[in-house]
């Protein structure tokens, strides 16, 4: 064997289709071309471009061709606890190449983006579904021998470059390739595409990569939280009343506020009298709590009671999306989103659909009742709903949604708020009865109403569902006395079940099990 | 096309003495020219697409050599092609994805293996093994064996492979046989480098005739004939090969010290059993291995003798060979058996059966192996330690995860035109309940896997509707649907599919997913795209082709108006109209349309035009968490984040910036009457002056009601 143990350096560039890692691959290898070694690339393109997770592996080799007398061997694919640098356009890719073995504590440079674009299967879930990036970051920095994982992407939004760009900055940064900086600065130049906006992007990857940071965490965007309208003079009023009424006990902290921010959505979903009724709500459920009640428990109950009851009492209707749909700072907000200019026209155009449910929900339940009766004979027909779209940002649209919204006067009287209320008493029922015996029970059926959310056919589904648990699950559970936990976890597991699938199967079989039990 | 490759093209045109840099796939293009090739053919598909793009855009180096460049209509045509070669001393070449390109060229391959061939003949195969492939896992290897066709499977490196290709050449007319030579996905991407030779100007082209045409009564496919042709392949043209294979040394044998044990290699493999080897240290870097090694570049014929030398002495030899059945190792067997040799034959027994031989499958076999049958006085902890750190990585990082990272398939771009398609195919199956689909092969099989699961059985390229024949009648009224692409429409599914359906007077229901190109392999041209790969325009359509077979009832929608198809789905279902119902799901590939878009928008907003950039959002307030557009659309630029509202718990949707404007989730929203959390902006770039004006008359109406709103 020859006497020098020279060995590639390995290189697994794991990308998304379209994210140009088999640009950064040529830059790599045009790079290690210009300094004079020999180098080879292979990657897995082919239908795993379209929109899929995808590979290109580069090897190395340190020693120039003039000094070889001999051909090195490369290998076409990358071998676990192998890889010098690993670099993921995204965070979730480098976890498959942790979980393939491809990041070692002895070897592997690991540079990835910390930001998340989501799988189909994490976003197609009815509830939550994606995975727990934290974990995944906090892996990433213990398993790798030198994390450097920033929000790539991020900086190359503010370089006006792209990812791949960014990414090669930190790969240059790392200082484990067998070559100068330079020739990486070269290949971008040779490649003559978008050369200022690469080299900006190169050079901010460079200088970032090794800046000292804390631990990283998955980059998600940051929301405003949502402002509230108007109602702070009534809001304050109703609360110190409360406060006054020597109610505030288990209030403070989070539950307060949850409680002040359901408190804000009831009383701009309708007005003060609601938003009394909300409190008066809150009030009883806590006053059934006994003596001595595990203080976390009450505030898991309280947190989860006072969110579950603002978003039921302010349910989701017609009149509160044309509502939500004019609000003043909605337009600059979508002319952010969509990077428009201030001085280029935007025009905005929303979509409705309203059906016979909708125009009953507004009806006094007189007209209502006969009126569902009647749609309900008919086969279910999506065509049998009149498509609106409705240009909001004229002056006619915005006055035709603003009328909508001024419908709000006549809710109370309408058939669907009789409905809700309602239910929302029989839900508080159980709650109540619930936190007389325990209050992890109590939360537990108080989650249940999260189930129900959402329009049309979403929303029929879940209340479907709700009832189905409330009936067969909870009613049971609170009435056999067949132990507490036994109680908790079946309400919990239904409702898991309940969001397993669109179709309701999982719940189906779980409510058929218990029969049978 | 997807892109451009005129500056591939230039590599075509290195000469004596210069040096090659660029991809495994068109250096054996290169390979081919400078052997002298007259015809060259194919039919597109990964990993081999780039072969047939390249030459479409290389015209004026073909033209002036006299090749003669054709894209074929499907892989049956490409092989028949090669019956120039029977007759005439031409060499030609053709190129296919493989298992399935081979399937479709089967009877062609057959009868061009019968007949034998006077000039060489080259099957490029892309063999879709493993990691990225697309289509179902088989080797190409049987069909190589049963017809008797030379299989060359060269080490993955450049110059090697374009020497094999010339080999190919030479080897197919020393023996008569037309030859494969077989590239794995890797190796067709490889990146390398070779020292090119001039191109060579064919015998015969079009710019020099053939003199005549030739009849030989023993070069036709009919008895007798063919029992002499058959005789021929073993007693002259195998004989032939042999001396061929072994008298060039395609095999190569590098020799090692520890000569008890060997490994006996598919050539494809051996830079993976070197990579192996050299991790548990007993190889280095440049090839040096110190266990003898075997590599097989031509895996049939397999040479006897050859084998028999390696294995004399050896205690242990581990056959490399991907997938099975394990032809060569049983083959090891025979003849190990036949010169009553002892040597132990490992394969199979540390090596999957079934799958890729990764980095990592292959590091595991080698170890094995080792551990077995290793001489004494090696440090077997050595050896072993590379595959227990990587094992221990692996499961350091799986429990440090705590969950296994969830998988992302390829799916439906951005825009894509087919997605709309099932979207409406999951609304209609709200009103009338499941149905079975009998899907197709192409991007629109995309819709088998989340969020669609759209599809029941996938047969193969455009036999969609062909594949539903036996099953529509089992559902009694209630109909099935098939899927068709344009391209599988134009490769065999108008005869296969339509034409057998109006025979037979089928009552079925199928969609063509018009969009203008065969996408999934990179926009190459079909009939109905309006040019041919040359870009020289052609006058096909799909609807005329249809009414000249005899269906009567033709619906062409654009994908895009789900209300639309809704409607004509339902109808095509429930209408009376018994026969072949087709819906043409027209809309052209949005990886097409923004490709000519883009440039065209950037040059009218630099000249200053008026130019309206739509695209979709999301109002975060009104979205509930529910996901059900996402589970109607997929689309990869619709997606969820965290809402801010602490009353929200769960992730709302939300359109990135990639949106294209195609329109559908709101569409989407609209037809299932979802949610109204869906708008619409338009944005006016450039804004012309009555813009403007209309633009200053509304907001002096806005902001007067808006001001009442504040004041209020």
């Amino acid at each position: 064997m020859s006497a020098a143990r020279s060995r590639p350096v390995t290189v697994l560039v794991a990308a998304l289709g379209g994210e140009g890692g088999g640009v950064l691959t040529n830059w790599l290898v045009a790079a290690a071309g210009r300094a004079g070694l020999p180098v080879q690339s292979t990657s897995i393109p082919g239908v795993a471009q379209r929109t899929g997770a995808t590979t290109y592996y580069v090897e190395i080799f340190p020693e120039p061709w003039e000094r070889l007398e001999r051909e090195p061997i490369f290998s076409l694919t990358p071998g676990p606890g192998d890889v010098d640098l690993m670099i993921a356009s995204e965070a979730l890719e480098a976890g498959r190449a942790m979980e393939n073995g491809f990041v070692s504590p002895e070897r592997t440079t690991l540079i990835a983006s910390t930001h998340r674009i989501y799988a189909v299967a994490e976003k197609a879930q009815l509830s939550d579904g994606r995975y727990d990036a934290h974990t995944l970051l906090a892996t990433a920095e213990s398993l790798a021998r030198q994390p450097l994982l920033r929000d790539y992407r991020t900086l190359a939004e503010e370089t006006g470059s792209v990812v791949n760009a960014v990414l090669l900055g930190a790969v240059a940064a790392s200082g484990r390739l067998p070559f100068d900086a330079s020739h990486l600065e070269a290949a971008i130049r040779e490649g003559g595409v978008a050369i200022e906006a690469n080299l900006a992007g190169f050079a901010r990857g460079r200088a970032v990569a090794l800046e000292a940071a804390g631990p990283a965490t998955p980059s998600e965007p940051a929301l405003p939280a949502p402002e509230t309208q108007g109602h702070r003079n009534v809001l304050e009023a109703l609360l110190s009343n409360e406060a006054g009424g020597g109610q505030n006990g288990g209030w403070d902290g989070d539950a307060g506020e949850m409680r002040r921010a359901g408190l804000a959505k009831v009383l701009d979903f309708q007005d003060r009298e609601h938003g009394r009724l909300y409190l008066e709500r809150l009030a009883a459920v806590r006053g059934a709590l006994p003596e001595g009640a595990d203080p976390a428990a009450v505030t898991a109950l309280l947190v989860s009671l006072a969110r579950g009851l603002a978003n039921w009492m302010a349910y989701d209707d017609i009149i509160r999306v044309a509502e939500l749909k004019t609000r003043l700072d909605r337009f600059d907000r979508i002319r952010g989103e969509a990077r428009a200019g201030s001085d280029e026209p935007l025009r905005v155009t929303d979509y409705f659909r309203p059906g016979a449910e909708e125009v009953a929900a507004v009806l006094p339940p007189l007209l209502a009742r006969p009126l569902l009766a009647w749609v309900r004979r008919r086969p279910a027909r999506a065509d049998r709903r009149i498509g609106l779209k409705i240009r909001t940002t004229s002056a006619p649209g915005y006055l035709l949604l603003r009328a909508l919204a001024r419908l709000r006067g006549l809710r109370r009287r309408g058939h669907r708020f009789q409905v809700e209320d309602a239910a929302i008493r029989r839900w508080l029922d159980q709650v109540t009865r619930a936190a007389a015996l325990d209050a992890d029970l109590a939360r537990e059926v108080a989650e249940c109403a999260t189930l129900i959310r959402g329009y049309g056919e979403t929303h029929d589904r879940g209340r479907e569902r709700f009832e189905r648990i409330l009936e067969r699950v909870v009613t049971p559970g609170l009435a056999d006395g067949a132990g507490l936990a036994e109680a908790r976890h079946a309400i919990a597991a239904a409702r898991g079940a309940a969001e397993a699938d669109p179709e309701g199967e999982a719940l189906g079989h779980l409510i058929e099990a218990r029969a049978a039990e | 096309m997807e892109r451009s490759f005129k500056k591939e093209v230039e590599l075509l045109k290195l000469g004596d003495g210069e040096r090659f840099h660029g991809e495994g796939i068109l250096a054996v293009t290169k390979a081919m020219l400078q052997s002298g090739v007259s015809y060259v053919g194919g039919y597109q598909g990964a990993p081999v697409s780039h072969m047939m793009d390249v030459l479409a855009d290389a015209d004026d180096i073909l033209d002036d050599l006299g090749v003669h460049t054709e894209v074929c209509a499907n892989e049956a045509g490409a092989a028949a092609m090669l019956g120039a070669s029977i007759n005439y001393p031409l060499r030609g070449a053709v190129t296919w994805k493989s298992v399935v390109g081979t399937n479709v060229a089967s009877d062609a391959l057959s009868n061009l293996a019968s007949a034998g061939v006077k000039g060489g003949v080259v099957v490029v195969v892309g063999e879709d093994y493993g990691e990225g492939s697309s289509i179902i896992q088989e080797r190409t290897h049987a069909f190589a064996m049963k017809s008797q066709i030379w299989l060359l499977d060269p080490r993955p490196s450049l110059p090697k492979m374009v020497d094999m290709v010339e080999h190919g050449f030479r080897l197919s007319e020393a023996s008569h046989t037309p030859v494969m030579l077989e590239l794995r996905i890797r190796a067709c991407h490889v990146h390398g480098s070779f020292e090119t030779r001039d191109n060579r100007r064919p015998e015969h082209s079009r710019n020099n005739a053939l003199p005549g045409p030739d009849f030989d009564a023993s070069r036709i496919c009919l008895p007798p004939a063919t029992y002499a042709q058959e005789r021929h392949k073993i007693e002259t043209r195998a004989p032939a090969a042999l001396g061929y294979v072994r008298d060039n040394r395609l095999n190569e044998m590098f020799p090692g010290d520890l000569d008890d044990i060997g490994i006996i290699v598919q050539g494809g493999h051996y830079n993976a059993a070197l990579r192996a080897l050299e991790r548990v240290g007993l190889a280095d870097a440049y090839g040096e291995s110190r266990v003898p090694i075997y590599c097989l570049n031509v895996t049939y014929p397999l040479i006897r003798e050859e084998f028999q030398e390696f294995c004399a002495g050896k205690r242990a030899v581990l056959v490399i060979e991907e997938g099975q059945p394990d032809y060569i190792e049983q083959a090891t067997h025979v003849f190990l058996r036949k010169a009553d040799l002892q040597t132990t034959v490992v394969g199979k027994a540390v090596l999957p059966m079934a799958g890729e031989y990764t980095a990592d499958v292959v590091l595991q076999g080698v170890t094995d192996f080792l551990a077995e049958h290793a001489p004494p006085g090696l440090d077997g902890d050595r050896i072993a330690a590379p595959l227990a750190t990587a094992r221990a990585l692996q499961s350091r990082a799986r429990e440090a995860l705590g969950a296994p990272v969830p998988t992302r398939p390829p799916g439906f771009c951005t825009g894509c035109p087919e997605r709309p398609v099932f979207s409406a195919m999951k609304i209609v199956e709200k009103q009338t309940g499941p149905f079975h689909v009998s899907a197709d092969i192409g991007c629109h099989t995309f819709s088998t896997l989340p969020p669609f699961n759209i599809g029941n059985t996938v047969l193969g390229y455009g036999l969609g509707l062909a594949s539903s024949a036996g099953v529509a009648p089992a559902f009694g009224d209630k109909r099935v649907i098939s899927i068709m692409g344009d391209g599988g429409f134009w490769h065999n599914g108008l005869t296969s599919g339509v034409a057998n359906a109006v025979f037979n007077q089928d009552d079925s229901v199928l969609i063509i997913m018009k969009n203008g190109y065969t996408s999934a392999t990179g926009a190459q041209h079909i009939p109905s795209t309006g040019t041919n790969a040359k870009l020289e325009p052609v006058d096909m359509d799909i609807t005329k082709a249809l009414k000249g077979v005899g269906v009567t009832w033709v619906k062409s929608v654009y994908t895009y108006h789900v209300s639309t198809m809704v409607k004509t789905l339902a109808k095509a279902m429930t209408t009376s109209h018994k026969g072949l119902k087709v819906i043409i799901a027209d809309a052209e590939c949005m990886l097409a349309v923004q490709r000519k878009k883009r440039p065209l928008e950037a040059r009218m907003l630099r000249e200053g035009k008026r130019v309206v950039r739509t695209r979709y959002g999301v109002d975060e307030e009104v979205c509930t968490g529910d996901h059900a557009c996402v589970r109607l659309s997929g689309c990869p630029t619709l997606t969820i984040r965290p809402s801010a509202d602490p009353l929200k718990t769960k992730p709302v949707a939300h359109v990135e910036n990639g949106c294209v404007g195609c329109g559908l989730c709101g569409e989407v929203a609209h037809a299932a009457a979802l949610c109204p959390s869906f708008y619409r902006a338009d944005i006016v770039r450039n804004a012309t002056r009555l813009d403007r004006w209309i633009e200053r008359l509304n907001d002096r109406l806005l902001g007067w009601l808006l001001a009442r709103r504040a004041d209020g």
